[in-house]
C-alpha cells in the first residue's frame, strides 16, 4: 500500500511524518546519498533533511526514503533522480497530506551534474565557462548518458556524478 | 548549414549538396577559372594543434574564391592559451571575421566554440574526435574515382584510434558502402562503433577480399601503440600496400590514405594508377571550398 497510508497505520515509523515538504520513496536501497547529491543537498542547504535507508518494502525488497522539509523541489529537479533511481516516486506533502504524487521520469539531457570521464574532453578544461552536458537514453534496459562534446557514453552514472 | 562540426550533424543530402558544389568549383580550385565569390570575407584559421597540410588547404580554399585569411599559428595560440581561455578568444576572434576554422588537442573543443562564436565554426579535427571536412573530402574522392559511394571499402590500419576512420565509417554507412575492416587486433574499431555499422561492415583479412575491393583505405599505424619497437615493425609489416598486393585486384581499385603517410605503403605504389591519395589531397580543396560557401551562405553564382 501507499507509504503514506502505512505510517498512518503507525506499523513502522522509520521517520516522522512531515507537515509540509518532499517525499521521495522508492529509492533504490543505497543510493539515498546520491540522491541528495544529485539534488545538491548539503550541509549548507536550509530545510530539514531525514533520511532511511534499507527500510523493508514489498516491491523492492529494501527501499530507501529522503525527505526534505518545508520544500517542494520542482518536478524538473526531481526527475534527476531517475538516473539513478528510475523507481523513485514523489509525494508532494502539505498538512500531513498528500497533494501530489508522481513517479520520477528520466530526462532527456542533464546539465552539470554528470562529470565526463574522457579526461581529454573540453567539458573538463579548467578555465573555460563550461557545464557538462549529456543525453540520456535507455539501451538494453540500462540508462546511458551520452556526452555532448566527445560523445563518450555511459552506462554506470552513479559512478560519474560531479 | 551554419556550423561544421561533426559529419554526423549533416543528412546525406546535405553531404551530397556540399559533394555537387564542390562538383562545380574543382576547376576554380585548379586556377584554371576565376570565380570571387567570397570577395571581402575573412576566414580566421585558430590551430591550436599544428598541422600544415589541412590550414594550407582551408587557405587556398578561401583565396581561390576572393576571400582572405587570418591565421593563428600553433605558437600564437599557446602563448595565448596561457592568459585567455578558449571561449574568450573565440569570442574576440568572431568579431575580426566571417567564419572560423579550427583545430584543437580536446575533444569537443569545436563544439564548444560553436557555442562562443558570432560566426560559423569549422571543425578542422578536435583531438580524437571529429574531422568532417577530411569526410567529406574522402567521400568526395569515392564518388569522382568510383563514379559512385556505395563501393566495396577494405579500411585498413589503425581502427581503434583514428578519427578519420571513423567519421569515414559513420558516412560511409550513411551511403549503403561495404566495409570491409582490416586491422592488428589490438587496433579494432572500438565495440560501440562496430555495433552502430554492422549491418554494413565485415572484419576480413586483406588476402580475402583483394579480387573484391573498389577501394583501399590505408591509414597510419603508430609507434606510439605498440609497446616495443619490434611488435611495431612486425604488425606494421603485415599490413603494408605493396605492388606485389596489387596484381590481384580490380584493375580500377583505387587505393586513398588521409596523409601524412609514412611507410605503410610502398613508394612504388605512388606510381601506379591505383595511387589516388596525392589526388585525394587537392580534393580538399573544391570541397572546402563548398563548405565555405555553405557556411557562409553567400550568394549563390
Ligand atoms: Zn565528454
Amino acid at each position: 500500500m501507499k507509504d503514506f497510508e502505512v505510517k498512518k497505520n503507525k506499523r513502522e515509523l522509520v521517520i516522522s511524518k512531515i507537515k509540509e515538504g518532499t517525499v521521495i520513496d522508492h529509492i533504490s536501497a543505497g543510493k539515498a546519498l546520491l540522491v541528495l547529491k544529485i539534488l545538491g543537498i548539503d550541509e549548507r542547504t536550509r530545510e530539514t533533511i531525514s533520511l532511511a535507508m534499507n527500510v523493508p518494502s514489498k516491491k523492492m525488497g529494501k527501499k530507501d526514503i529522503v525527505k526534505v522539509e518545508n520544500k517542494f523541489i520542482n518536478e524538473e529537479e526531481l526527475n534527476k533522480i531517475a538516473l539513478i533511481a528510475p523507481n523513485a516516486t514523489i509525494n508532494l506533502i502539505k498538512d500531513y497530506e498528500i497533494v501530489k504524487k508522481f513517479k520520477v521520469k528520466l530526462p532527456e539531457v542533464v546539465e552539470g551534474i554528470i562529470l565526463c570521464p574522457n579526461k581529454t574532453c573540453i567539458s573538463n578544461a579548467k578555465r573555460e565557462p563550461i557545464k557538462s552536458r549529456f543525453y540520456i537514453s535507455v539501451k538494453d534496459g540500462e540508462v546511458a548518458a551520452k556526452c555532448h562534446y566527445c560523445g563518450k557514453v555511459l552506462k554506470n552514472i552513479a559512478e560519474h556524478l560531479l | 548549414m551554419r556550423h561544421l562540426i561533426s559529419i554526423e550533424d549533416l543528412s546525406r543530402d546535405e553531404i551530397v549538396k556540399i559533394l555537387n558544389l564542390a562538383e562545380k568549383f574543382e576547376d576554380v580550385a585548379r586556377g584554371s577559372r576565376t570565380l570571387k565569390i567570397l570577395e571581402g570575407k575573412i576566414l580566421a584559421n585558430l590551430f591550436f594543434e599544428p598541422s600544415t597540410r589541412t590550414r594550407m588547404s582551408f587557405e587556398v580554399a578561401m583565396k581561390r574564391l576572393g576571400g582572405d585569411v587570418i591565421n593563428m599559428t600553433a605558437q600564437e595560440a599557446s602563448s595565448i592559451a596561457k592568459g585567455e581561455n578558449l571561449a574568450d578568444t573565440i569570442k574576440v576572434v568572431s568579431k575580426y571575421c566571417d567564419a572560423i576554422v579550427i583545430r584543437h588537442p580536446l575533444v569537443g573543443a569545436a563544439r564548444f566554440a560553436a557555442e562562443h562564436s558570432e560566426v560559423p565554426v569549422i571543425n578542422a579535427g578536435d583531438g580524437a574526435g571529429q574531422h568532417p571536412t577530411q569526410t567529406l573530402l574522402d567521400l568526395y574522392t569515392i564518388r569522382k574515382e568510383c563514379g559512385r559511394i556505395d563501393v566495396k571499402i577494405a579500411i585498413l590500419g589503425d581502427l581503434k584510434y583514428s578519427r578519420t576512420v571513423h567519421s569515414l565509417i559513420k558516412a560511409l554507412a550513411m551511403f549503403d558502402a561495404d566495409m570491409y575492416l582490416i586491422s592488428p587486433p589490438q587496433l579494432s574499431l572500438p565495440e560501440e562503433l562496430y555495433d552502430e555499422i554492422s549491418e554494413r561492415a565485415k572484419v576480413v583479412k586483406l588476402e580475402d577480399v583483394l579480387e573484391e575491393l573498389d577501394v583501399i583505405y590505408v591509414t597510419r599505424i603508430q609507434k606510439e601503440r605498440f609497446p616495443d619497437e619490434e611488435e611495431y615493425r612486425k604488425v606494421a609489416g603485415s599490413y603494408k600496400i605493396t605492388v606485389e598486393t596489387l596484381k590481384r585486384t580490380k584493375s580500377n581499385l583505387i587505393i586513398l590514405h588521409p596523409l601524412p603517410k609514412v611507410d605503410e605503403i610502398d613508394l612504388a605504389v605512388d606510381k601506379t594508377k591505383h595511387a589516388k591519395y596525392f589526388d585525394q589531397a587537392f580534393y580538399g580543396v573544391p570541397v572546402r571550398m563548398a563548405i565555405l560557401v555553405e557556411v557562409m551562405k553567400s550568394e549563390r553564382f
